[in-house]
């Protein structure tokens, strides 16, 4: 893999693996706990030393996910949250955080409400790098995967522990930006996959791509941000902080800034102990 | 199942080798249910191909949901409207009381083929939930209904009728507890046991190949419907009326008549409090076509594309969405969608009581204030055929309540 100057998703795998570690993302839901607040959490994820941030598009409905996003989504959309709010906090972070990938996530209708070539400038110009959709596989691109690709933003599709090696060809068709590795069959935040499972399917996902894989749902913990560090080339975390922005409303930022830190010092640690 | 006529300008060869009606439809599910959804599109074009499958489900039809059932001529209805003659097609007189029963024969046979042994569905009012319940003890597999709890509250005799035929019935406590949220659930679950689970979805609609299996298994109403009047008329109606929630039952109705242009095709769907009030589960009328549940089609939302709560007083109808073919009948023209508000059907659900001793489901209640309206427009020389989706024991309590009776 070679990291384009231009291209800050390929940049912060690059610089992480520089550093013989894996690169570390993060996830919380876009207007959680409230529009105005989410700035200050996302400023402590990068503080904490997050190198990628997905912010979550919140809906109604997120079938694919577990109840701590539930709630998070329920959080979001209480507050008032709009379309317009995620835009301007993409916005405004990229004013403050020009080198963060920013990745977008969440469901396809609120995607392509406006038009999915609508959705792919407007976000672009907001400065968002990719996008992943749970609700849009490889089968129905087209609903979103032209608009984003002409707009210069990476659609990242979704790997399962369904993908087999006959279908993961059609997976990676089109995607971009890294491949986001799903450990287990389920709903976010749930049940953890075991070891072994996930260093078998990376390893089949590496040996069907030069994208990076990073690997997500029910990955909580230091401990298992680490062990999963060791095989993959970033680590996904999501459902734990989310909690602690549930629990601590607007003064979460420095809790979820001190995890964070525990998470990034579990993946250096990995490489002291190589 | 359908025949599917090979006739070039057919509209009833839809949908397209990827699952869409147009532009609706489609296979919008997370990648881990997506090979699942390929492998159960296989089978049931095996299954569709293999008389022996064919012969099982038409003899379960006939010897365990009981039937044909008639197609009944409303003498006094037609009177007392003074218009069109109107029949009844009686799909309240199946086993468990409504069609619903008639799609989760089909489904609950496609997961014995698929070798799955543990069965779930999405249930509003319990309707579908009693039906899948019931299919799941006659076949011995173990079966989870995912209800909201809302809805738990407001239908505890059909929570308990799912109890006594073996189900385990979860309350959904998220979102607004009814039935969007215990589909969501319902894939929740799906999604994390797909080794080994069915899921029965009630409606036609969700990812491809399910509005197509459903409308498939639902095309015996509207067979035994065709010849039915051609045995009574020798000709076919004028009109086919039915409620639309999912729009199973209608599009089973209609699907055989798409090709016979002369026959007018009517959907109602429920305009709640009125179009007006913003409180109504009429998603054509008063939606816009998104992605919601595995497939595109019109649902209620707003310009955010957040998805709204829809009000029925039939709760079999109270859902935000439609069957994408029915978005696709909409959008070409091919069929038309008349709202009816909560008043209007209550009104005709008693009518129907007094007039020809039937009691009809709330949901079927919509399609009969549609009759109501468009019979006596309509010539003595013309037919109308309504779907009598369900019978309207279920409903006795909330129309009590709706008519301040204490029961």
């Amino acid at each position: 893999m070679t990291a384009h100057k231009d291209d800050r998703t390929a940049s912060a795998f690059a610089r992480a693996r520089a550093q013989g570690r894996a690169a570390l993302s993060i996830f919380i839901t876009g207007g959680d706990p409230t529009p105005a607040h989410t700035g200050a959490v996302l400023d402590a994820l990068v503080e904490g030393g997050a190198d990628l941030i997905e912010l979550g598009m919140p809906f109604t409905d997120p079938m694919a996910d577990g109840p701590a996003i539930q709630a998070a989504n329920l959080r979001a959309l209480s507050a008032g949250t709009k379309t317009t709010d995620i835009l301007a906090i993409a916005t405004a972070f990229r004013t403050r955080h020009p080198d963060v990938p920013l990745i977008l996530m969440g469901y396809a209708n609120p995607m392509i409400r406006r038009g999915a070539d609508w959705f792919a400038q407007a976000i672009k110009a907001a400065g968002v790098d990719g996008v992943i959709c749970v609700d849009i596989p490889t089968e129905e691109d087209d609903e979103l995967g032209p608009a984003l690709r002409a707009a210069g933003v990476h659609f990242i599709r979704l790997a399962t522990p369904t993908t087999d090696a006959a279908r993961l060809p059609a997976v990676l068709q089109g995607s971009g930006g890294f491949l986001y590795y799903v450990s287990v069959a389920g709903i976010t935040g749930k049940q953890q996959a075991a070891q072994a499972s996930i260093e078998a399917a990376v390893a089949h996902l590496k040996s069907g791509t030069d994208l990076p894989i990073a690997v997500g749902f029910g990955v909580r913990t230091p401990e298992q941000a680490a062990a999963i560090g060791k095989v993959a080339d970033g680590v996904v975390v999501g459902s734990a902080i989310v909690d602690l922005i549930g629990r601590y409303g607007a003064d979460a930022p420095p809790h979820v800034k001190d995890y964070v830190a525990s998470l990034r010092a579990a993946l250096e640690q990995k490489e002291l102990a190589r | 199942m359908t025949d599917i006529s090979n006739a070039p300008n057919s509209l009833r060869t839809q949908p397209d080798e990827r699952g869409h009606f147009g532009q609706f439809g489609g296979r919008y599910v997370a990648e881990t249910l997506m090979p699942l959804i390929l492998d159960l599109e296989k089978e049931y074009r095996k299954a569709k191909a293999d008389p022996e499958f064919q012969r099982e489900f038409d003899y379960l039809l006939r010897h365990y949901v009981g039937r044909p059932n008639p197609l009944y001529y409303a003498q006094r209805l037609t009177e007392e409207l003074g218009g069109a003659k109107i029949y009844l097609k009686r799909e309240e007189l199946n086993h468990t009381g409504a069609h619903k029963i008639n799609n989760c024969i089909g489904q609950i046979l496609l997961a014995k083929r698929m070798g799955k042994t543990r069965i779930i569905a999405e249930t509003g009012a319990g309707q579908h939930g009693v039906a899948t319940a019931t299919v799941a003890a006659l076949f011995n597999i173990p079966c989870t209904i995912f209800m909201g709890a809302l809805d738990v509250e407001r239908q505890q005799p059909n929570v308990f009728r799912m109890k006594l035929l073996g189900a385990e019935v979860r309350a959904v406590e998220s979102g607004a507890r009814t039935l969007k949220d215990a589909m969501n659930e319902a894939l929740r679950d799906w999604v994390a046991n797909v080794h080994d689970t069915f899921y029965i979805i009630g409606t036609a609609a969700g990812p491809h190949p399910y509005p197509e299996l459903v409308r498939d298994f639902q095309s015996v109403i509207g067979r035994e419907t065709r010849e039915q009047i051609m045995e009574a008329e020798g000709r076919l109606p004028d009109m086919l009326i039915a409620a639309v929630g999912g729009g199973s039952n209608a599009i089973g109705m209609f699907h055989p008549f798409l090709d016979d242009k002369e026959v007018e095709l009517v959907g109602v769907e429920a305009a709640g409090y009125g179009l007006e009030s913003g409180q109504h589960a009429a998603s054509l009328a008063g939606g816009f076509p998104g992605i919601l549940h595995g497939n595109k089609t019109y649902l209620l939302q707003d310009e955010d594309g957040q998805i709204a709560e829809a009000h029925s007083i039939s709760a079999g109808l109270d859902y935000p969405g439609i069957g994408p073919e029915h978005s696709w009948l909409h959008e070409i023209g091919r069929a038309r969608y008349e709202p009816i508000t909560d008043d209007e059907a209550l009104a005709s659900f008693q009518h129907l009581c007094r007039l020809e001793g039937i009691i009809p489901a709330l949901e079927s209640s919509h399609a009969l204030a549609a009759v109501e309206k468009i019979a006596p427009t309509l010539g003595k020389d013309r037919i109308i055929v309504v779907n009598l989706s369900g019978r309207g024991d279920k409903d006795i309590f909330t129309v009590a309540k709706a008519l301040g009776v204490e029961i």
